[in-house]
């Protein structure tokens, strides 16, 4: 593999996986707050098809996008405002939205497959372009690539360095405690909801206009449970999220690549592995094998490693919130 | 009282008037009538002796996973992993119909036997990580669901292809010898018929006439009081998704052995999903099951047709069970809350507790 075919599998590594980054910065969002919303592959589907329908026949690519995050908002409103207000399962709502969507999104984007529409322009940083190797791999990109990478270091900024990320964490953490402190629980749910659903919608309005072009029945299937995964991968830390969304997108790349080049290559396995992954952070956390391992390492170690590898949900992720 | 009762028919019809009228404004706007729409489907499904045929062939696996579902959600597990304990089925159902020849009558017993092993197997690992490492059954579930379809496509285009090589469509026909017989004709098979009827009664008599039936009650409504009263949770757990990933791995059996007399990909062909819809619309009323099996099966059944007759996306079915569920949870909640107002009207303290009325959650203070 010569230098260059790498670089350039790099640059669409890192196009390919910025959909994913910010429906997976969404829902942490969503899920710091306490609320999960299971419904991210129908919500990624049914934007993606809207925002097409939209491109297509107004040529305005914003207002796709807006479209894409109104619907997003909408979907996670009501998972949110259904357990809030009408006190049912975030997950069984979450999870009719799912299948839902889907067939939304098939039912209103028939007449639109496979046809050309409006599409994100690819948009050269000048300067930052010309920076050898860094430059082509995410400086020659369009602006959804550069605007999920700034959205991750928005979202590690405003919820470790700002009073408002503070108090977002402590609804997700301890409801009751933020809600004795002054924190509006109810409302700070409903208004992460709302911006993680609109930032999921985004991704949808993503793909169908920058990368992967076009409308299909099932376009992004499987792309939604895949973040809801990245998520936990990540911690619901914003830079190990990240890493996860491109350490997938680096394994499809992988795929396709052997898949062409390597007769007999162990695809499948290479298929499984972010699921395998999944379930191993999730078993590795919950049985505390991890906190295991951490008391292991030398003392200096272990509060770096802690704050490294620190992935435990919110506490009160997915409960409802009654004030006593 | 007579105004209760209204109300409570008001409540139950209006999901249905809410999911029709959301789907003929859809209809509406794409420029189809929705009356012929809905007339299309109603005849795609019950025209003939042949469709309604398909229609009961559909609603197998369906009331299959759906009395499963009826097992676990009634322990309070969420297990989504259904589909991938139908795929874990079929795959088990067909390592035997392509590798063991047997005399007639034990040959599909033991399929079947087979394909409730695999899909029990693949649900106790869900339930096996929920007890020993808390993890949440949905996401194991989820992940579980992804390694099933990538081991069916594996085994299909790896070492199950058929002789003539190079397939990713299915494997080999199987055998005469080795799939389920069909009522002359048509396309279902009476064994298919009579284990679902056979899988819903057993779930229905467990549930209701058994001690564990009981405690798998308690444990939904919580699982630390069920523990405190001597419950043990965690072999429940295990035992309530066990036996619904068996049941889960006979629709998958029947989807191999009947409807595709192969193995392929996406075998479970969404049923898995469509259970857990059946299974919150009928909420925890395991009678009403059976109707909604067949309701959603002649409109996924009928709905095909619409592809053919009137150029209409046949997801059309999907979006109209996908509102009936939505609006029939949602609107459990409102009649929830009516209850709990009238309830706290009618007791002696109306304004004492905050959080019980309407008017009382929220951010009043905030």
């Amino acid at each position: 593999m010569t230098n260059q075919v790498l670089i350039s599998m790099l640059a669409s590594v890192v196009a390919t996986s910025s959909p994913l980054l910010t429906a997976a910065l969404g829902e942490m969002l969503t899920e710091r707050a306490g609320v999960v919303n299971l419904s991210l592959d129908g919500t990624i589907l049914l934007a993606a098809a809207l925002a097409f329908i939209v491109g297509y026949h107004t040529g305005s690519v914003p207002l796709a996008f807006a479209v894409a995050a109104i619907v997003g908002a909408i979907m996670a409103l009501i998972v949110a405002l259904g357990s809030i207000v009408l006190r049912q399962e975030q997950v069984a709502i979450g999870f009719v939205l799912t299948l839902l969507g889907d067939s939304l999104s098939a039912f209103v984007g028939q007449s639109y497959t496979r046809i050309r529409g409006a599409s994100v322009p690819h948009w050269p940083l000048p300067l930052l372009e010309r920076i050898p190797v860094l430059g082509p791999i995410l400086f020659q990109q369009n602006v959804v690539v550069y605007a999920s990478i700034a959205l991750m270091l928005l979202a590690w900024w405003w919820l470790y360095r700002t009073r408002a990320g503070l108090r977002l964490r402590a609804t997700g953490e301890r409801p009751v405690s933020a809600y004795v402190r002054g924190v509006p629980v109810q409302r700070v749910r409903l208004l992460y909801a709302a911006l993680g659903g609109a930032l999921v919608g985004c991704a949808g309005a993503m793909y169908s206009m920058a990368i992967q072009l076009g409308w299909a029945k099932g376009h992004t299937r499987g792309m939604g449970w895949i973040a809801l995964a990245i998520v936990i991968f990540g911690g619901w830390h914003p830079m190990r999220i990240a890493l996860g969304a491109y350490l997938f997108g680096a394994l499809k790349a992988l795929v396709t690549y052997l898949q062409r080049t390597v007769p007999g290559a162990p695809v499948t396995l290479l298929n499984m592995a972010p699921w395998l992954l999944m379930i191993a952070t999730l078993a590795l956390v919950g049985s505390g094998w991890l906190e295991r391992l951490l008391l292991s390492l030398p003392a200096r170690l272990q509060r770096p490693a802690r704050r490294l590898l620190r992935s435990s949900p919110p506490e009160a992720m997915g409960t409802r919130f009654v004030r006593g | 009282m007579s105004e209760l009762s209204w109300r409570k028919v008001l409540l139950g019809l209006a999901p249905f008037v809410l999911a029709l009228a959301s789907v003929s404004a859809l209809l509406v706007a794409v420029g189809a009538p929705p009356g012929e729409a809905y007339r299309q489907i109603l005849q795609g499904a019950f025209e003939s002796p042949a469709k309604m045929a398909d229609v009961l062939a559909f609603g197998v696996p369906l009331l299959l996973c759906a009395s499963g579902l009826l097992l676990t959600f009634t322990a309070g597990l969420w297990n989504i992993g259904i589909e991938g304990q139908i795929a874990m089925g079929a795959i088990f159902a067909s390592a035997v119909a392509l590798y063991v020849r047997l005399p007639a009558g034990l040959q599909i017993p033991l399929e079947i036997l087979a394909a409730m092993v695999g899909g029990a197997l693949w649900a106790a690992i869900a339930a096996w990580l929920r007890n020993v490492a808390q993890v949440n059954e949905i996401f194991s579930g989820t992940a579980l669901n992804y390694l099933a379809t990538n081991l069916t496509t594996w085994l299909i285009s790896g070492p199950w292809q058929p002789p003539e090589g190079g397939s990713v469509h299915s494997t080999p026909i199987f055998g005469r010898h080795a799939v389920l017989p069909m009522m002359t004709g048509l396309r279902v098979s009476w064994v298919a018929l009579l284990l679902a009827a056979l899988g819903f009664a057993v779930v229905v008599l467990a549930l209701r006439g058994t001690h564990w039936g009981l405690q798998l009650r308690a444990m939904g409504r919580s699982r630390a009081s069920a523990h405190i009263l001597g419950v043990r949770v965690e072999r429940n757990t295990i035992l309530s998704m066990a036996a619904c990933g068996a049941l889960a791995g006979v629709a998958g059996a029947m989807r191999a052995l009947g409807t595709y007399q192969s193995l392929r990909p996406l075998i479970s062909g969404n049923i898995g999903f469509l259970a857990l819809l059946v299974v919150m619309l009928a909420s925890t009323k395991a009678t009403w099951v059976p109707f909604i099996v067949v309701f959603f099966a002649a409109i996924l059944t009928g709905s095909q047709r619409l592809n053919l007759v009137m150029q209409l996306d046949d997801s059309a079915g999907g979006v109209l069970q996908g509102f009936l569920v939505l609006f029939a949870v949602l609107i459990g909640g409102v009649r929830q809350r009516l209850e709990a107002a009238s309830t706290a009207s009618r007791g002696r303290q109306p304004q004492s507790s905050a959080g019980a009325g309407p008017a009382g959650e929220g951010e009043a203070l905030a």
